[in-house]
């Protein structure tokens, strides 16, 4: 480990990627992330790589396919308008199976929105955005340390699997600073890319990168490889941090940074006797169900905590599946719920369970 | 024995989904010849569009990528900053290129990225059964103009030769057509010049090609050619827009 | 020994900065440092602030409702924070440009004309630091000399001549009664 700096959290992902071996990007300016851009637009140059402003977000995303194809690491970021102008791309990429890396520093929505912190983009990320059957993996990092781990990670992942990977953030995650050690040496996936488009030299038949299956017969035996691979990352690539979960009375769940203001409820409940545990997802997808089902046979019950209207509550009730009560407590349009409201709804339901 | 005539090493000898009389093939064939002559059929990565030609991957001997609609250019640009020492072209019909995919081609352009565009413009979409394109004619009946194209409601055929040599970043700009033997020949000349300004790193490069579509013109393969000919090049003329003197 | 600071004033006043160093000089201490900007269309010339987290343990949120210590620079500023400084926390205000005094009666206040001090130390733009000054020597949160390190690792080496009055201005920021 080097020594710490103190970095802000959009650096921290542009330099992450960097290291990773990512030495294309393509963007296009939207708050709260042109960090990422500004940071790549400096260090790509500079180390024989090439940064690119694309003309749109959809031009964005398609450059990332040209660049995946031609078997490079490479990387996309934006915030939700952004994100969403990207999922024809997305759907594309999942199809071809093209593995990049697409950042979504979220920011309230619907529609123009606002630029504040939001977490509504959870839908969008983990049930497909875009048309058809695939699946992304989704990762939540909830501070800047974790951030440029799975930043590296994202890549290695994309790699392994011949998938798209979303790094899910929001607008504080992108903003705040906090000390960062980074590795003297990242632990980089080699992966077999015999497939991509790199010239054929005359001496391989020649590759092609390709999302089309006219037929139905060949498309649905396509849809079944890639089923059977999501299988596979469901089984393998779940991440999660519970803490305090052991008898707890109820646990809450949050992803990304709204799990810190649960860490500080959870000490002030424990100030007045009230054990209250936490399960935080890091994986949005793959979901961490296994975590909640057996909590689900010793807590009395769950509350999600989202910056949204409820979104990722509905995979909390299908992991727990009707064994205890699933509660929600969620703010929206940038507004940040306080360790103090969510202790009062705490209160609340366990009242409310008798406890 | 001498051959005198073969089929291009770049072109995949398989038979080709076209309708009878469409153009397609035929240009699919100089774009082979060139990377031949070339000798860059090793080192040259592909997209391909949608529209007509969105399988011609299953055609040329290159690497090829299938881009999303219109996004060719912007997936061309990927592939050649990654491989800034391959040749990369599109191949794209006027739907792609000149609606759908206007703000990619437009970009790329004035970006001046060193790719190669060969443009398919036969005045209609092919493929989704005869719609009006960007550069259907004034008066053209299509199957959402059936009452022919009406400049009042539909505005007129963009001419994209023209719009794009404006911008700096583009090379070579050339309009060629396929109507006949001889403009068939200017047309792989333009062509091959078009790839070898991307080679000495100009700019973008861009070939329209006037092509015809028998099936949803209603036309005869011979009615088509000769269409192309009276209303077609009188209003996209042909001829080299930029790059003419470029030294190759 | 745990800090939660909201510093907040008008854009240009360095109120950004101000939490990056203080963030800093924590980490050169080993200590556990969040640093959090408002960002957006406010960025120039409007209202700008920061929220600052120095602690022994793990930052958890780092977000500051319940500040420790509230630096306001302005009038709004201390209109939008007075009450979200905790019970038997500090408020330091830049008097020379804060027509009021405090509501409250159960936090520690100090008035500093700092930008006026900071003007005869001759340098306005360093009023950030006097306030600052104050911070350090109410909480003992850092070390000046963590300070100073900060200064010199984070400035870029043509300011680094300004860094002994900068230094200056935060020492009598300390000292200020």
């Amino acid at each position: 480990m080097g020594k710490k700096v103190l970095m802000k959290g959009n650096e921290v992902i542009a330099e992450a990627a960097i290291r990773a071996g990512c030495k294309h990007y393509f963007g296009y300016p939207i708050t709260p992330q042109s960090d990422i851009s500004h940071y790549m637009a400096k260090q790509l140059p500079l180390i024989g790589g090439a940064f690119v402003q694309a003309e749109s977000e959809i031009a964005a995303i398609n450059m990332l396919y040209g660049a995946a194809g031609a078997g490079a690491r490479a990387m996309t970021s934006s915030s939700s308008p952004g994100i969403s102008l990207k999922q024809e791309g997305i759907s594309y990429m999942s199809c071809a199976e093209l593995p990049a890396v697409v950042v979504n520093i979220v920011r309230c929505g619907p529609g123009l929105g606002g630029i504040l912190p939001a977490q509504g983009d959870y839908f969008q990320a983990v049930k497909g955005g875009g048309h058809g059957d695939y699946k992304m993996v989704v990762l939540a990092p909830a501070s800047l340390q974790e951030l440029y781990e799975l930043t590296v990670e994202a890549f290695n992942i994309a790699d392994k699997y011949r998938i798209l990977t979303m790094i899910m953030g929001d607008g504080n995650l992108g903003q705040m600073m906090e000390p960062i050690e980074f590795k003297d040496k990242e632990d980089i996936y080699e992966a077999n890319k015999s497939w991509a488009t790199t010239g054929t030299q005359m001496k391989r038949e020649h590759n092609t990168v390709t999302s089309i299956y006219i037929e139905a017969e060949v498309l649905e035996a396509h849809n079944n490889k890639l089923q059977s691979k999501y299988t596979e990352i469901a089984s393998k690539e779940v991440r999660v941090e519970e803490y305090n979960t052991e008898n707890a009375d109820i646990i809450v769940t949050a992803y990304g940074t709204v799990a810190r203001i649960l860490k500080n409820v959870i000490k002030n409940a424990a100030k007045e006797g009230i054990k209250v545990g936490l399960i935080r997802p890091i994986t949005l997808w793959p979901f961490p169900s296994e975590a909640f089902a057996r909590n689900a046979e010793h807590t009395k019950a769950f509350l999600s905590v989202e910056l949204s209207a409820g979104q990722m509550v509905e995979d909390v009730r299908l992991a727990v599946n009707g064994k205890k009560p699933v509660y929600f407590y969620g703010r929206t349009g940038g507004m940040i719920p306080t360790e103090n409201e969510i202790l009062k709804k705490i209160k609340d339901i366990l009242e409310k369970q008798g406890g | 024995m001498a051959v005198v005539f073969d089929r291009p090493h770049a072109l995949v000898d398989v038979s080709m989904h076209y309708c009878p009389g469409c153009t397609h093939g035929t240009i699919h064939r100089l774009v082979a010849e060139v990377l031949d002559e070339l000798g860059i059929e090793g080192t040259t990565i592909g997209v391909s569009p949608v529209g007509c030609a969105y399988n011609n991957y299953l055609y040329f001997n290159c690497d090829m990528q299938q881009a999303a609609h219109g996004r060719a250019p912007a997936v061309a640009t990927g592939i050649k900053r990654v491989h800034p020492d391959k040749t990369v072209f599109t191949y794209q019909g006027d739907g792609d290129l000149a609606a759908i995919g206007t703000a990619e081609i437009v970009h790329a352009a004035a970006r001046g990225e060193k790719i190669t565009t060969v443009f398919i413009n036969n005045a209609i979409y092919g493929m989704t059964s005869g719609q009006m394109a960007p550069t259907s004619l004034v008066g053209q009946v299509t199957t959402t103009s059936p009452y022919g194209r009406k400049p009042e409601l539909q505005g007129y055929p963009i001419k994209v030769s023209e719009m794009l040599s404006t911008l700096t970043g583009a090379a070579f700009v050339e309009r060629v057509s396929m109507h006949d033997i001889k403009n068939i020949r200017n047309a792989k000349k333009a062509i091959k010049k078009a790839f070898q300004v991307q080679q000495k790193g100009y700019g973008f490069s861009i070939v329209e090609v006037l092509s015809t579509c028998p099936t949803n013109w209603g036309k005869s393969p011979v009615e088509s050619l000769k269409l192309i000919e009276d209303k077609m090049i009188p209003y996209y003329p042909l001829g080299n827009f930029k790059g003419a003197d470029l030294e190759v | 020994m745990e800090h939660k600071i909201i510093i907040a004033g008008f854009g240009g006043q360095g109120i950004l900065s101000a939490g990056k160093m203080l963030a800093y000089a924590g980490m050169l201490e080993n200590k556990s440092v969040s640093w959090l900007p408002s960002y957006g269309p406010e960025m120039r010339g409007g209202t700008a602030n920061c929220n600052v987290i120095i602690t022994d343990e793990q930052v958890g949120s780092p977000i500051v409702n319940d500040a420790t210590v509230l630096i306001a620079m302005n009038t709004p500023s201390l209109d939008k924070y007075e009450s979200w400084v905790q019970p038997g926390g500090a408020i330091i205000v830049d008097s020379s440009l804060v027509n009021r005094q405090i509501k409250r009666e159960d936090v520690t206040v100090y008035y500093i004309p700092a930008t006026e001090l900071a003007e005869q130390a001759g340098n306005s733009t360093f009023a950030n630091i006097y306030l600052l000054g104050k911070l350090i020597g109410h909480t003992n949160l850092i070390k000046p000399e963590s300070f100073e390190a900060s200064l010199y690792q984070t400035l870029r080496e043509k300011y680094h001549h300004m860094i002994p009055a900068e230094m200056k201005i935060l020492r009598d920021g300390m000292e200020y009664k």
